[in-house]
This record gives C-alpha cells, structure tokens and sequence, in this order.
C-alpha cells in the first residue's frame, strides 16, 4: 500500500505541521516515508508544497510524480489548484474555502471554488470557521487534515495518537485544541 | 538501534557527530543551513562540546575547520554552493596542505534555483582540488558518509568533500544509527612542512597529490557506495546514475528491476573501468545527475572516442538546466509518462514577498520618497530577504549578484560619475562581506550612501545570529566612518518625516555616510514570543 500527499499552502500556514503528524502516524505502522520539504525564500508568503510519502514497500524517489498523487491537501482553495499536475486519476483534492489573499489581485473566489468542485473527488470545506467555531483558531490545518484522514486510510485513534506525540511539548491545552479541531475537520461537511 | 526521521542535512550531521566530530563551521544558506542548526540544537554535540557555533563567512569557516584539522581533531565546514566560491582560497589549498585530523567540506547545490541566484554543480570544485567527492543517494547514505569520509580523509590526509542538493538536503526520511565513535585527541602535525604553501613544498605538494589520483579511482571503484550492476539482459542501453538520480530511475520501474546494466556513482573520482566495461557491452550509455552534465562530459570527452550515442542533459535526451524528477527520467528512457491536469488559468502566480509589518518595507518606502527626484537606477542591493525590495510595490533596489556586491558595485558607479551611489545591504551580509568593501570605500572617501538594514538577524535563512551582532556603530566607526555620518533610525510609518530626511541629508553630504535602520525582524520576534507562551504552558 502506498499513498502520496501533496501538501499545499502559503509560507507560514502549517502544512509541515500535517506532514510530521501523518509521518509518525505512518511510522508507528512501521511504514517507510520520504517528505520533501521547502524551505528557503518561498518561505516567504510564497507558495509552498510538500511532497509526502507513506508506504509499506520501500520508497525510492523523494518527489512525486506528476499524475501519481493519490491528494492534494491544501489548507488554501487556490492553491489546491496548482498542484493539479500531480493528481493522479482516482485521487482525492482536500481543500480549505478560506482564501489566503496576500497577492495584488486575488482570483474570483467562486470559479476557484468552480474548479475544485469539478474534480469528481473533493472535499471543500471552510476550515478557518469550523476552527474557530471550535475554539481552536491556531489549529485550522489540523482541521483540514481531519477531513482528509479517512480518504487516506489512517483511524482517528492513529492519528490522534499522532497529534499527542507530536504536541506534546507545548502543553496539554495545545493538545486538547488540537485533537477538538480534528473531530470538527472528521464531522465536517 | 531506533529509526530516526531526519532531513538529510540532519541525517549528515548526526552521522558526523556520531562520527567523532569536534567542531562543525558554517555561514548559512539554503539548502545547507539545517546541518549547523542540528548540530546547535543536538544535546549530544553539547555534552561533547561540539562547536557548531555560526562562522563570518565561508571562508573563515574553511580556515577554521582547516585549522582544528591542523590539531588533530575531524571537523566539517558546511555551505550553499556559492559559498564554496567565498571559500574556494582556503578549499583549493586544502586539497595541497591536507588533513591532519579529518576534514570534511560539505557543499549543498540548488539545481533549479528554488532559493539561489544560479545553479553550479560543486562537484567541478572537488575535481578542480583533485579530491574524493561522496554524493548521497538517500538520507541513510547521508548519515553512513559522514563516517565514510572523515576514514577516508584520515586515510590519505585529504579533505573530502560531501555534495549535497536540494531534495535531499530538504527531504525527511528513516535513518539507522550506529555506534557512536569517540573524538580525536588534539595532535600536532608532526609534519611541521604540512600546512606551509611555500612555493618549493607546494610543489612538492602538488606532485604527492597527482601521485594519490590512482588511489581515490581504486577506491571509488571498491567503494561500498558505488554500485556497479552489469549483468541485466538488455544491452541496448546502459545507464550511469550519480546521487540523487538512481531513486528517479529505480522509481519509474516500480517493483521490477531495471532491465539495463547500471553504474550508480556515489563516490569521486568516476569509476573508469567499470565505466568502460559498460561501454563496451551496451549499445548506448544515458547519464542520469542532478546539476550540470559533469559525469556526461567526462565520459564524452575523455575516455571514448567511440561512436555509441551517449545520450543525457547534452544531447538534449534531458533538459539541460534544473533538477531532475521521475517524469523526467521515464521520458528519458522511453517510458509512458503520467500528467494530471493543466493548472487552470484562472491561479495566479504567489512570490515570495516581504512579511507584512517588515522593516525593510518601511525602509525601502522612505528610500524611495528621498531619491525620487533622481530616478530609477540608483539602489546596488544584496542577497537577503530585502532583495524582495525589487518587487512592487517597493521596486526600490537595482542590483543582486553575490553577498557583499552593493557596497562594492556602489563604488564603482560613484567612481565612474554616478550619484546618488547607494548600496542596500542587510546586517548580517555586511557581516559576512560588507566590511572590507566599506574599508575601500574609507579609503578613497567615496561619495556613497550605505544603509545597513538591520533586523536583528539573518533572516532569508530563518534567522540565525550573526557574528557582529549589537556591533555595527562600533564597527563602521572602527573602520574610519565620521560618527557624524553613522545614523540610526527605527523604521515605522511614524517615523517617515525624520527617515526621508535623514536619507536627504546623507545623500547631499560628499563622503561615506552609514545609515543604519533598525527594528526586529517579525518572524524572529514571533518565534520569541511562541517560545516564551510554550514555556509558560
Ligand atoms: C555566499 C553566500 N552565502 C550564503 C548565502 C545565503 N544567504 C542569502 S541571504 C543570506 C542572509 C541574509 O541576511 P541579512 O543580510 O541579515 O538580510 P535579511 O535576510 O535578514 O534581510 C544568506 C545567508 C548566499 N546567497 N551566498
Ligand atoms: S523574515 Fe523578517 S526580514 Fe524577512 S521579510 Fe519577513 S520580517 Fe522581513
């Protein structure tokens, strides 16, 4: 069993965060994982990604292939859409709504929304609010990653354990936080 | 032993720690950065006194790793690619003096340029210096070199260099320890000739390290990282991999093997025999490496004067510029290649910009308002996070070439006429190579403008210290700048009116005027802050 990620975002929105809690999810199954960063000056409220990994077969390339991505998560609707080019024919596109509007002229949100919901499996759902709504407004990514997990086959109790690994050294409330907005991202619409 | 997941900048840096390391020297620069920032964060390095502490520049790194290595003790020296041109002085003349304790150069390239200003492949230095060069293919190769080449450092009393890139500097993966060794003791060279480049013993010098060529090609021929497979059926291609690029090939066959005879180098001086044994048995031979076409144009132009097609990034069977990936290689080598779909139109583009509430916008902003009446072209910047100045809404800055370039760049256009000249530099690159540039100015009492922008910190590369920290007044006056013409301020909106005139007034006064705006970098003092909240939880 393999699946390849295409984590997606803007410079400073988590997605490494998402990578490290699949990662030890993964790791505890005893899976191999190969994550390919970016770190550097797109850091800098430019796009990001991060190729990520997982399989129970020894992973070769650090990057994937264009086309071979089983999802595309992207913690911002445009964003999602670069990354096209990776998703394989089957594969899932998991989006925020929220838009992350730093650049002169940000597109017309709903033919964003138009392209996303034209890909015959997506999830598109307005994570900044559902965080909010739980008062966990720092941990939105968490939220989309929740509404990801069952298209990528880890339970909740896998990647809950994850969230506490991972969170651990911040204190419990981050933990709590947390894991609150997984269940939302998990019930989310 | 547990599985460590690890970057493979991390992955080498335990595995030199593991590896008796003593000291670690190092300016920043992507994709190298991690390797220190391990280093300075490992307990283990603590408990060992490992120094892992930020040098000047490249070159001052170099000389120092040199030096712990003249005392007997393993040190690496880790930087970006255009570092090794900042350090190529010391890095050549290492390869003449040698090692005494292990020395370790460790470059990592950026083909593709995702955070450089061009794309040189560090392994034409390590052919350059006549030394071993050792290439990873994965994060566990990372960790296993580093013990591999401080051996083989010892071995000959060379330095070796590791060549790293991107995707594998950047990319995480499981890594397996082994037993940690203990470090050298300190030891003179007993050799009091080493480390003197005399005209008559350099000579001497480079005659031994001619007469040591031999050897590194035997040893990479029998080096554990060289893998040398010729036995498959298919002999209408033979396929060389260096590094990286043995992944992409072996990924694009899945579970199959690769029905083609093939070479993956990983260790320097190419293996020639088995290269020719390769040649000999296949009707064409495809070169497979990330960066330029180092090993593809040694094969062509070397060893065959064969008529076989040698196909690679020459040929144009590869691009000839930017990095690998899968795709690229299964259309090398004939296979269906897969595609998603186009990006839709309607995605525009999102560059890196200014963080919102930075320093060097108000700066910039004020610059502006103070030289409009002179035009464009008046700004030399430098390489850091306020090279984004180029951008609008700012477009404030000219020029970008190497770290250092804008006050030396500003020179030579206030010599040849032009005025106002103003260089942009940020703090820590002045650090790094802004000094002696402003000595030449003091010098000849150049009529230029220079403004430190400081931050606080290196914050291209995540923000690092720097090693002039809280000194630059008392540098610039130390270097001869009249107090009168160092001058601060703290760049903020509210403070346009005095900014734009101080900008006036240096700009009209006829001589070196410093200009030293200063306020934290944001994402610095955010971090502090996170740091402080998790300690109170
Ligand atoms: C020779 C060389 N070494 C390192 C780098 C990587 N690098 C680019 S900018 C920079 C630091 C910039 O810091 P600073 O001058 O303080 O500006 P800031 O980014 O903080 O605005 C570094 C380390 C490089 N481009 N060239
Ligand atoms: S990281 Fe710091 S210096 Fe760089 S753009 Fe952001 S605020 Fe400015």
């Amino acid at each position: 069993m393999k699946k390849d990620i295409i984590l997606a975002g803007v410079g400073g929105q988590g997605i490494l965060t998402i990578a490290a809690i699949l990662g030890q999810a993964a790791i505890k199954r005893g899976w191999h994982l190969k994550q390919a960063e970016v770190h550097g000056m797109s850091q800098r409220g430019g796009d990001v990604q991060s190729h990520l990994r997982l399989s129970d077969q020894p992973i070769w390339s650090d990057l994937i292939p264009f086309g071979g991505a089983d999802m595309i998560l992207s913690v911002e609707p445009m964003e999602a859409l670069r990354y096209l080019p990776y998703l394989g024919k089957e594969g899932w596109i998991i989006a925020n709504r929220t838009p992350f509007e730093n650049i002169a002229v940000y597109p017309d949100l709903e033919k964003i929304y138009g392209e996303i919901t034209r890909q015959p499996n997506h999830v598109l759902i307005d994570a900044d609010t559902i965080a909010k709504d739980v008062k966990a407004n720092r941990a939105m990514n968490i939220v989309v990653l929740g509404a990801a997990i069952k298209h990528i086959g880890f339970s909740v109790e896998e990647i809950s354990d994850a969230i506490r690994d991972i969170f651990n050294r911040k204190g419990e409330k981050v933990v709590e936080d947390n894991l609150r907005a997984l269940q939302a991202g998990i019930e989310a619409k | 032993m547990e599985k460590l997941m690890l970057l493979g900048d991390e992955a080498l840096a335990q595995g030199a720690l593991d590896a008796g390391i003593s000291g670690f020297y190092a300016y920043p620069g992507t994709p190298s950065t991690e390797i220190v920032e391990y280093a300075q964060r490992s307990k283990q390095a603590a408990a060992g006194n490992v120094h892992s502490k930020w040098s000047s520049n490249e070159k001052t790194a170099m000389e120092s790793a040199i030096g712990m290595s003249y005392a007997g003790k393993r040190a690496m020296v880790c930087m970006k690619h255009v570092g090794l041109n900042v350090a190529a002085d010391p890095f050549m003349n290492s390869a003449f003096t040698g090692a005494n304790g292990g020395l370790v150069v460790t470059v990592a390239d950026d083909p593709s340029m995702h955070s450089s200003q061009n794309e040189q492949d560090s392994r034409l230095y390590g052919k350059f210096a006549m030394i071993p060069i050792l290439e990873p293919s994965n994060q566990q190769e990372c960790y296993d070199m580093a013990f591999w080449a401080f051996e083989l450092s010892e071995k000959y009393r060379i330095p070796v260099m590791i060549r790293l890139t991107t995707r594998l500097s950047h990319s995480r993966s499981g890594v397996v320890r082994r037993e940690p060794l203990p470090q050298n003791s300190m030891k003179k060279p007993e050799d009091i000739f080493q480390f003197m480049l005399l005209p008559a013993i350099a000579r001497k010098k480079y005659k031994h390290l001619i007469s040591l060529q031999p050897e590194f090609v035997q040893e990479a021929e029998a080096s554990p990282f060289n893998e040398i497979k010729l036995d498959a059926k298919d002999t209408s291609l033979g396929i060389i991999t260096t590094g990286l690029a043995y992944n992409y090939l072996r990924d694009v066959f899945g579970e199959k093997p690769v029905p083609y005879p093939v070479i993956k180098i990983c260790q320097y001086p190419i293996p020639d025999k088995a290269i020719h044994q390769l040649y000999d048995k296949c009707d064409s031979v495809l070169v497979l490496e990330e960066g330029m076409p180092v090993v593809e144009e040694m094969i062509k132009g070397l060893a065959f004067s064969g008529t076989k097609p040698i196909k690679g990034r020459l040929d144009g069977t590869l691009d000839r510029d930017g990095e690998l990936n899968p795709n690229k290689v299964a259309r090398a080598l004939g296979l269906p290649d897969t595609y998603g779909e186009d990006i839709p139109e309607i995605v525009a583009p999102r560059p890196p910009a200014l963080c919102v509430g930075c320093p060097h916008a108000d700066s910039f902003l004020a610059l502006n308002e103070a030289i409009k009446e002179y035009g464009r072209g008046h700004v030399f910047s430098d390489i850091g996070c306020y090279t984004l100045g180029f951008m609008p809404p700012y477009n404030a800055i000219n020029s970008c070439v190497d770290m250092g370039a804008s006050i030396t760049m500003a020179k030579g256009a206030a010599d040849a006429g032009l005025y106002p000249a103003i260089a942009v530099i940020g703090d820590s690159t002045f650090t790094h190579s802004g000094m002696t540039g402003l000595m030449d100015c003091i010098y000849e009492n150049t009529n230029v403008v220079i403004v430190i922008l400081d931050n606080l910190t290196t914050g291209m590369t995540g923000g690092q210290e720097y090693t002039a920290f809280g000194k630059l007044e008392e540098v610039c006056k130390g270097l001869g700048v009249h107090p009168d013409h160092i001058r601060t301020f703290f760049p903020i909106k509210k403070n346009w009116d005095e900014m734009v005139q101080i900008y006036k007034e240096e700009i009209a006064y006829e001589g070196v005027s410093v200009i030293i705006p200063r306020r934290e970098c944001v994402q610095t003092l955010k971090k502090k802050n996170m740091k402080l909240r998790e300690k109170k939880a």
